[in-house]
């Protein structure tokens, strides 16, 4: 049972120092292995399969991309282990998406790091943790979001609820974290000033992936007349809900920030449909022929759908980067970024200079059966039912950027 | 428990020879330094520290005292805490420039640590001393959830899942040395370790550290002369949880953020894999196995995507095969040597590891290419310079041949050991 | 607040049989063998895994059936071939051996069926409603759970207190070594035990995977509560292992069903404490998931004996 010990221990010897000039590492800091691989090995896929587009037309500045992917466990500890590893392996762009917790710990280290050692600057790309504060009171120069913050989503999933008038009740529940509390907050909030009318019945929290049985919590809502349900949980802890629900004949819409994410689909199956929605920067109908053929070809290559629009856009935003700055140095990216404006399949997104908040339009989808491009392997998919327009999505920040002299 | 040897006999003569090996390790800590050059060995090494204190302390309740516990990181975690907070507190006084905590050096962070670990053992740990064995088990068990849950409850205290960071780079220096890079830590790192570690083992020779083994071995027999095991386990906890305490103040410093998943139940059990992988039975043991674990931990996910699935075999096979784990084996060979019969039992051993690494092979290639044939390729079966397919028999037949071979080597020399045993 | 009493009673007595349906086996094998089995719910998941593959290829019912004989199976090379290797280096080296399982059994599953959970359902005929009441719905499955366990808990009963074999058995508890000397196979006991109490995780899993959810996590969370019972109800006792199961069963969903925090309860006695602040603002729904490690805490220091246990772990 040594063996692998030993090899691997001469291997990390040998990995020691082996930084490479030709191409640009971009290092993927996320759960690879374990029990929460699920989260960040379709983001891996999607970035090598996107990498390979990039390549073919020409590159960051004319080098090559290059994906590492560096297992984090989730643990914030372990993280930074990881990003110091990446920065060894002569890695200058970083980027994370799974666990606030994390990308707290990258963004501080980040920052440090870059004070500590000028000329060896790192730029954390930020794909999916979504907690306001990193673009408002914790806002860095080096951290950049691609993903809407958690405000932001409600922002558009609340201007769409507030548009329907057979909304009169909502029932929120949430995990019971920091994020879970954010979620129930920003509900309660512009839920009152766009439609004072609707009426909050219910706003439970329940530990983080710790529940097996929702039924009570489906009795609740289901006792207290609520029209919609409001819910930001991720996991287990969405499918398990929404699938409670439907045994039990709840009839009201849930609606989601992660209801697409990987296993709901597969585990809800036909009692999702007309159930879930989710609020997100894209959907599952893939109008678009570039779109449809890129889900086709991950899913044949990697059994991973294309969930993550988001991923295409900061490859291409870095790449646009690189070109107009001629430099694939972080600094000079950085700076090109700031304020970057780029054309997707969805409409224009511009990279806010004030904070690093993309801002992008988002779109509300409903789970259906019999979709063209199926989910999962499945005939599920999610169908747009509204777009919310790039400015309506917006919020104003607090961030007083630091920028590096 | 029986097979855990009680710790060399006194010495009452100060002999060089007992001093030898905390000479040695220092060296070695004085020397590597200047070995390594990369921030990423650095880095690892400041891991494997506050890992080795980790273990080490956790092994006082479990191979010394012969308390098995699930719930050993509560203590790190708060330790970490407490240590992360007295760093932002530092952070203030420092910036108004008044008030205690101007005072204090951040170098000084795990005792803080230890002090809050000391403190939440001695608040804690009456009622959860009545019993060893499975009542403890099951009731650290029981407190690491609890603590784990409340972790998230309060976001004042704990910071909610973001958790608490801070800065180490503020407050009076020591010597100079200003905490910047992980190069400049791992002389902190290096001088607590140390110093943990020595105080560590002197426990295990006060009246104190033998009477946790008396309680280990017989508990009955240590109440009928007179010293209630209750309260010696009580004891042993506070110590133990002083130092879990002590490692977490050096973890604040080295990461400069602390979550509340870090009271849970995975670096509970991480303590235990590492102590158990290392040797229960032998002072150094935890501190082998928190090298080997860490290492595993962090490297070995670069080369494949089922590096959980081989720690946990590691972990299965020493609780099998070694029970005294990879410290006992090197006690065994360091016995063998001392006593003159290493060159008598050398070849034996020898025929013994063919034979695992024989083993050991076929099982690596047999989950690789179970990996490869689920999922697509994987750069671990690369690595070995066999570009093995999963869909051709061959290569599942050579996995098995390599397999079949080691367990006949082992049937083989199983006698010829034996005779120079 | 009817339909909230009558349906919290249900759910609650729902899971509460399924926690049964897993802990049965655990305290059997823990009151026979002295080993706290942390592989007990990863042999949970692998019945709902097995029943998933089988499933599909043979129907749900041949799959109840199979698919735990197959988990007890495994279950009895796992005592024959690892468990009786290490039991003369002591209880706790038997316990860090299933610790060490839980691990490699989490991962080969994953290796296996994907880190993505796989869609493991109940026949469509079972998801009509058995009766729907205030609005709510009661599936034939949920009546189906039900029944199974009921049944199962019955038979168990039946075979540890009017078979030869359950007399065996429960002489083996308390009596190991004698049990020895008039000539039965102990070691052959105990990995039929063993087995057997695998069998019966297997069995909660086939029920619980398409009740709750088959993914790689299912054993991670559940695994910790199924001690929480075992200890609670007392080491070796089949019925306190019951009462447990439903005591908690019912103690988490009327937690959730109750809307109040802690300052509600205060203020309602007379007090006055802010009903948002950190600690008074938590509510009793919140709590729930804690409850049965508060309970197992609080057991082990006042009635270190469990429920109906005769003997201290």
């Amino acid at each position: 049972m040594l063996k692998p010990i030993f090899t691997f221990l001469a291997a990390s010897l040998l990995l020691v120092g082996t930084a490479s000039a030709e191409t640009v590492k971009l290092a993927l800091i996320d759960p690879l292995t374990g029990p929460m691989a699920a989260a960040g090995q379709p983001a891996f896929e999607h970035l090598k399969y996107e990498a390979k587009r990039i390549n073919a037309n020409g590159g960051l500045n004319g080098q090559d991309l290059e994906i590492v992917g560096l297992d984090n466990k989730v643990n914030p500890q372990e993280s930074l282990v990881q990003l110091q590893k990446a920065i060894d392996d002569g890695v200058r762009y970083v980027t994370q998406g799974n666990g606030s917790s994390v990308a707290s710990a990258l963004i501080s280290a980040i920052e440090k790091h870059n004070q500590r050692n000028p000329g060896e600057e790192v730029l954390y790309l930020n794909y999916a943790a979504v907690d306001p504060a990193f673009t408002n009171e914790r806002c860095s120069y080096w951290h950049f979001r691609f993903d809407a913050n958690a405000d932001m989503k409600m922002n558009a999933l609340t201007d769409h609820i507030a548009a329907n008038d057979d909304i009169k009740k909502v029932y929120l529940i949430n995990q019971d974290y920091s994020f879970g509390q954010a979620v129930s907050k920003a509900a309660r909030e512009m839920l009152k000033e766009k439609r004072p009318d609707i009426e909050i019945v219910g706003n439970d929290f329940h530990p983080l992936a710790k529940v097996k049985d929702f039924t009570p919590y489906v009795s609740k809502i289901q006792s207290s007349g609520a029209d919609a349900v409001i819910t930001g949980n991720w996991g287990q802890d969405v499918t398990l809900l929404v699938k409670a629900a439907a045994e039990f004949g709840l009839e009201a819409p849930f609606f989601t920030y992660y209801g697409a994410s990987s296993g709901v689909v597969t585990q809800l199956g036909d009692k999702g449909v007309d159930r879930i929605y989710q609020i997100n920067e894209y959907y599952g109908e893939f109008e678009d022929p570039e779109m449809a053929k890129r889900q086709t070809e991950l899913y044949e290559q990697a059994e991973w759908d294309f969930y993550y629009l988001r991923l295409s856009t900061m490859l291409d935003m870095l790449k646009k980067s690189a070109d107009q700055a001629k430099s694939t140095d972080p600094v000079d990216v950085a700076k090109a970024m700031e304020g970057m404006k780029l054309e997707t399949t969805t409409g224009e997104v511009v990279m806010r200079a004030e904070d690093h908040q993309i801002q992008l339009p988002m779109f509300i989808s409903v789970m259906k059966d019999d979709m063209e491009y199926g989910a999962e392997g499945t005939d599920y998919n999610f169908k747009k039912v509204a777009r919310i327009d790039r400015e309506a999505v917006s919020l104003p920040t607090t961030c007083r950027m630091r920028r590096p002299k | 428990m029986n097979d855990i040897t009680a710790v060399a006999p006194r010495q009452n003569r100060f002999s060089w020879r007992a001093l030898s090996p905390w000479l040695i390790s220092a060296a070695v800590l004085l020397i590597l330094p200047f070995v390594l050059d990369s921030g990423t060995a650095f880095t690892l090494m400041n891991v494997i520290a506050v890992n080795i204190v980790f273990a080490l302390s956790y092994n006082m309740l479990l191979g010394q005292g012969g308390m098995l516990s699930f719930g050993h990181a509560v203590f790190f975690g708060l330790g970490s805490y407490a240590a992360m907070h007295a760093m932002n507190a530092i952070d203030e006084a420092s910036y108004a420039g008044e008030g205690f905590w101007a005072h204090i050096p951040v170098v000084s962070m795990p005792l803080v640590g230890m002090i809050a670990g000391g403190l939440v053992a001695l608040v804690i740990g009456w009622p959860f001393c009545r019993r060893a064995g499975t009542a403890f088990a099951m009731i650290t068990l029981g407190l690491g959830e609890m603590v784990a849950a409340a972790g998230q409850m309060f976001p004042s205290v704990f910071g909610g899942e973001a958790g608490i960071y801070g800065n180490r780079m503020v407050g009076p220096q020591w010597f100079g040395l200003e905490l910047a890079q992980a190069a400049d830590v791992y002389w902190f790192m290096a001088f607590w370790t140390f110093l943990a570690v020595f105080a560590m083992w002197a426990f295990t020779r006060t009246p104190l550290g033998r009477m946790s083994n008396a309680v280990r071995d017989n508990a009955d027999r240590l109440q009928f002369i007179g010293y209630p095991p209750r309260n010696i386990r009580f004891m042993i906890f506070i110590a133990s949880g002083s130092f879990g305490g002590l490692a977490g103040g050096m973890a604040a410093v080295n990461y400069e953020i602390i979550t509340p998943e870090s009271l849970g139940l995975i670096p509970s059990g991480l303590a235990l894999l590492m102590a158990a992988v290392g040797g229960l039975g032998v002072f150094y043991g935890p501190i082998v196995g928190a090298i080997v674990v860490s290492l595993m931990n962090s490297m070995l996910s670069d080369y494949t995507e089922a590096s959980i699935l081989y720690v946990g075999l590691v972990f299965l096979a020493i609780v099998m095969f070694a029970p005294r784990g990879l410290g006992g084996g090197i006690e065994h060979v360091r016995v063998a040597a001392r006593e003159g019969t290493l060159g008598k039992r050398l070849p034996g051993w020898l025929t013994g590891a063919v034979a695992v690494v024989l083993i050991s092979l076929g099982l690596v290639l047999l989950i690789e290419l179970l990996f490869q044939w689920r999922h697509g390729d994987d750069e671990f079966a690369q690595f070995f310079g066999l570009n093995f397919v999963a869909e051709s028999v061959m290569s599942w037949v050579w996995a098995l041949i390599l397999f079949g071979a080691g367990v006949a080597v082992m049937r083989v020399t199983k006698k010829f050991r034996e005779d120079n045993a | 607040m009817l339909e909230i009493v009558i349906f919290s009673t249900l759910n609650g007595i729902l899971y509460g049989l399924l926690l049964f349906m897993l802990s049965s086996g655990l305290t059997l094998i823990f009151s026979m063998m002295g080993v706290l089995n942390f592989a007990h719910a990863s042999f949970y998941m692998l019945g709902a895994y097995f029943a998933y593959t089988m499933g599909m290829e043979i129907g749900f019912w041949p799959a109840l059936l199979l698919a735990p004989i197959l988990v007890g199976g495994l279950g009895a090379m796992v005592e024959k071939f690892g468990l009786r290797r290490v039991h003369d280096n002591g209880h706790v080296a038997e316990l860090l051996f299933t610790f060490g399982l839980a691990y490699v059994i989490d991962e080969l599953v994953q290796l296996i069926w994907g880190t993505v959970a796989v869609s493991y359902r109940e026949p469509d005929y079972m998801r009509e409603p058995l009766f729907t009441l205030f609005g709510t719905d009661y599936s034939i499955f949920r009546g189906v759970v039900i029944l199974i366990a009921v049944f199962m808990f019955i038979a168990l009963w039946f075979l540890l207190k009017k078979t030869r074999v359950g007399m065996m058995i429960r002489a083996a508890l308390t009596h190991g070594n004698m049990v020895g000397h008039l000539g039965h196979n102990v070691p052959r006991l105990f990995m039929g035990v063993f087995g057997f109490g695998c069998a019966l995780a297997g069995l909660a899993g086939v029920i619980g995977g398409p009740l709750l959810a088959t993914e790689p996590g299912m054993a991670v969370t559940l695994g910790p509560i199924v001690f929480v019972v075992v200890v609670v109800g007392g080491m070796g006792s089949l019925i306190g292992a019951f009462y447990a199961s439903l005591l908690i069963g019912l103690i988490q969903t009327f937690f959730v069903a109750i809307d109040a925090s802690i300052a509600d309860i205060l203020n309602a006695f007379g007090m006055n404490v802010d009903p948002y602040g950190e600690v008074t603002g938590i509510t009793l729904a919140s709590l729930a998931p804690m409850t049965p490690f508060i309970l197992l805490v609080l057991i082990l220091i006042f009635r270190p004996r469990g429920l109906m246990g005769e003997l201290e772990p």
